[in-house]
């Protein structure tokens, strides 16, 4: 194992973040402040209490939860992107590593990253409510294990995007309107029977679900099973990275 | 003693087509060896597969000692490359990405280590400068730097000089006879010839995927290069005598300048003989050189030959 190598990849992609430190942390603690005042505010008026829970409390994990979704997948493919974009990634192709060093690297920076985005937002969030968390580990957990998996995700979707469209498709098209019907706004029990079925079919509602419950101890769905979906999604995108560096797959040729 | 890259039977194919036909190929350790063919011939390639970015389709490379394949973190620990696009990161300053790259090889950091690189490229006054504020001329230096950076002990420069000013041609001349003379093992490629002829120890010439001919430069010029001696007559001379018939003189320069081609390799150059006849002929010079053809017509005369 090449722990200078780790090191290096990891150190230089969180210096990059702090290079961007406005894009990188800036922008996502304004959204969220916005989503806040807009959802919270606004929405909660009307709604005032979700299963025992007041609502601008109850948006929180699920606000937090998109936040870090989209934050580690587009830090994390970006990275890998970038230097497939402008050739760099011969370097990294001709250096004594494998993909363990590579992906611990990359997907490290970009999943510790979503962690203090994360964090940044909760202590934003309790500035405008009242935050109890019933089981601060286990949301921790959930919070690294989350991060982790969208970071191997995206770094998936940035060595097969072959295009920026591609890059910025995913996002956009699939993670967004999964995480906006996942429960991230709303319990799914609030639902019609037939979306509430529907809804089980979306992965995203199982990581809310799961991480709400650290929060507030209620959740759609049980805490086990989220958990069991988390490990899931993790596996699977473990399984194609390394597929990815077994075979080359549109990195070496 | 052991070459420190063996490269035996190596085939590549992209698709139909054969970039490279049963290369076989030794590098011997701390020498500077010049791989020398046209555009397409496949030093890229070559070069490419023993670094580990491209897939070989067959055949064996070792270096020193060690499989390129099975065992990579041996093999690609040891080799810096400076390849022969420019790709460079952007946002980035040149202390940073060599830094950057020497952990990437491995090794530790070493601030004395990347300065003394900076420095030996003129790079230094640049170091906390982003790269995408540099010219082109500064990012191949800074390519230098990182394949330097974590002391490779073979160093690959794909078409180092290919649009590059004279200045850091120097620079970079320096830094590699000072790489040779510190025991790294230095290949070249390039397809000026001049390069080659000035640098390398030996030579081999690559073309269509092959490789046609490793030589010592030395040798090489000697055995395949004609030389030639030419007279200066102290009177113009309008026809030669047919007595001079067999020696294919050239006459030139006003029928003041007499040259005679001859082979080196042959037991006799005829020289002595054609001098005695010129005595004969009553045809009298004041002055006479030898020189040699260089390399560049040999890889002509090479390359031409075996299509
Ligand atoms: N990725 C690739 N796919 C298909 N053909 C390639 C690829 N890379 C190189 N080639 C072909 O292989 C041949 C050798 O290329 P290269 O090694 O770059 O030559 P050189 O470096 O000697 O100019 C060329 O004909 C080139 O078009
Ligand atoms: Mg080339």
């Amino acid at each position: 194992m090449n722990f200078h190598a780790i090191r290096a990849i990891y150190r230089t992609e969180m210096a990059r973040m702090m290079r961007t430190v406005v894009q990188s942390i800036v922008a996502p603690v304004l959204s969220t402040s916005l989503y806040f005042v807009v959802f919270g505010s606004a929405i909660g008026s009307r709604i005032t209490e979700i299963d025992g829970v007041g609502y601008g409390a109850f948006i929180v994990p699920g606000l937090i939860m998109l936040a870090i979704m989209t934050e580690s997948i587009s830090n994390s493919s970006f990275a890998i992107y970038f230097p497939k974009f402008t050739g760099t990634i011969f370097e990294l192709l001709s250096a004594p590593v494998s993909f363990v060093e590579v992906v611990i690297g990359y997907v490290g920076a970009a999943a510790s990253k979503s962690v203090v985005i994360g964090m940044i937002i909760l202590a934003t969030a309790g500035l405008f409510v009242d935050l109890h968390i019933a089981h601060p580990l286990v949301m921790l957990l959930f919070l690294v294990l989350i991060s982790v998996s969208f970071s191997l995700f995206g770094f998936i979707l940035g060595v097969w995007a072959d295009g920026w469209e591609k890059l910025t498709i995913v996002p956009v098209l699939v993670i967004m309107p999964l995480t906006f019907l996942g429960g991230t706004f709303y319990s799914i029990s609030m639902l019609p029977p037939v979306w509430q079925t529907i809804s089980l079919f979306n992965p995203v509602v199982y990581l809310v679900s799961g991480f709400r419950w650290a929060f507030f101890e209620n959740s759609d769905v049980a805490v086990a099973v989220s958990f069991a979906m988390v490990m899931a999604f993790l596996l699977v995108c473990l399984f194609v990275v390394y597929w990815i560096f077994k075979t080359g797959y549109k990195i070496r040729c | 003693m052991q070459p420190i890259i063996s490269v035996s039977g190596l085939n590549k194919t992209y698709g139909d087509f054969q970039a490279l036909r049963n290369i076989d190929l030794q590098i011997n350790r701390g020498e500077i060896f010049g791989l020398l063919g046209p555009n397409g011939a496949g030093k890229t390639t070559l070069i490419n597969i023993i670094c580990g970015i491209v897939k070989k389709s067959s055949g064996t490379v070792t270096v020193d000692g060690f499989d390129n394949v099975e065992n990579f973190r041996e093999t690609r620990s040891r080799i810096g490359l400076v390849p022969q696009e420019l790709p460079t990161e952007t946002f980035e300053t040149p202390y940073d990405v060599c830094r950057f790259s020497r952990g990437l090889f491995g090794k530790p950091d070493n601030p004395a280590h990347i300065e003394k690189v900076l420095r030996s490229l003129s790079l230094w006054d640049k170091k906390n400068n982003k790269i995408m504020t540099l010219s082109g001329g500064m990012k191949r230096r800074v390519l230098i730097c990182k394949a330097l950076a974590h002391e490779p002990e073979i160093l690959f420069l794909d078409e180092p000089t290919a649009g590059v000013d004279v200045e850091l041609r120097q620079d970079m001349w320096n830094v590699v006879q000072a790489l040779r003379e510190s025991g790294v093992t230095v290949i070249l490629t390039t397809h000026y010839i001049e390069e080659a002829e000035q640098l390398a120890d030996r030579i081999g010439v690559i073309n269509h995927g092959e490789v046609i001919i490793v030589q010592e430069k030395t040798r090489l010029m000697k055995e395949l290069g004609k030389k030639q001696l030419v007279l200066h007559l102290s009177e113009s001379v309008s026809v030669l005598p047919s007595s001079l018939e067999n020696y294919q003189l050239e006459l030139g320069g006003d029928g003041l300048e007499l040259t005679y081609h001859y082979d080196t390799q042959r037991d006799r150059t005829g020289i002595t003989a054609l001098l005695s006849d010129l005595h004969a002929a009553g045809i009298k010079f004041n002055d006479l050189h030898t020189s040699q053809s260089s390399l560049e017509e040999i890889f002509v005369g090479l390359v031409n030959k075996k299509i």
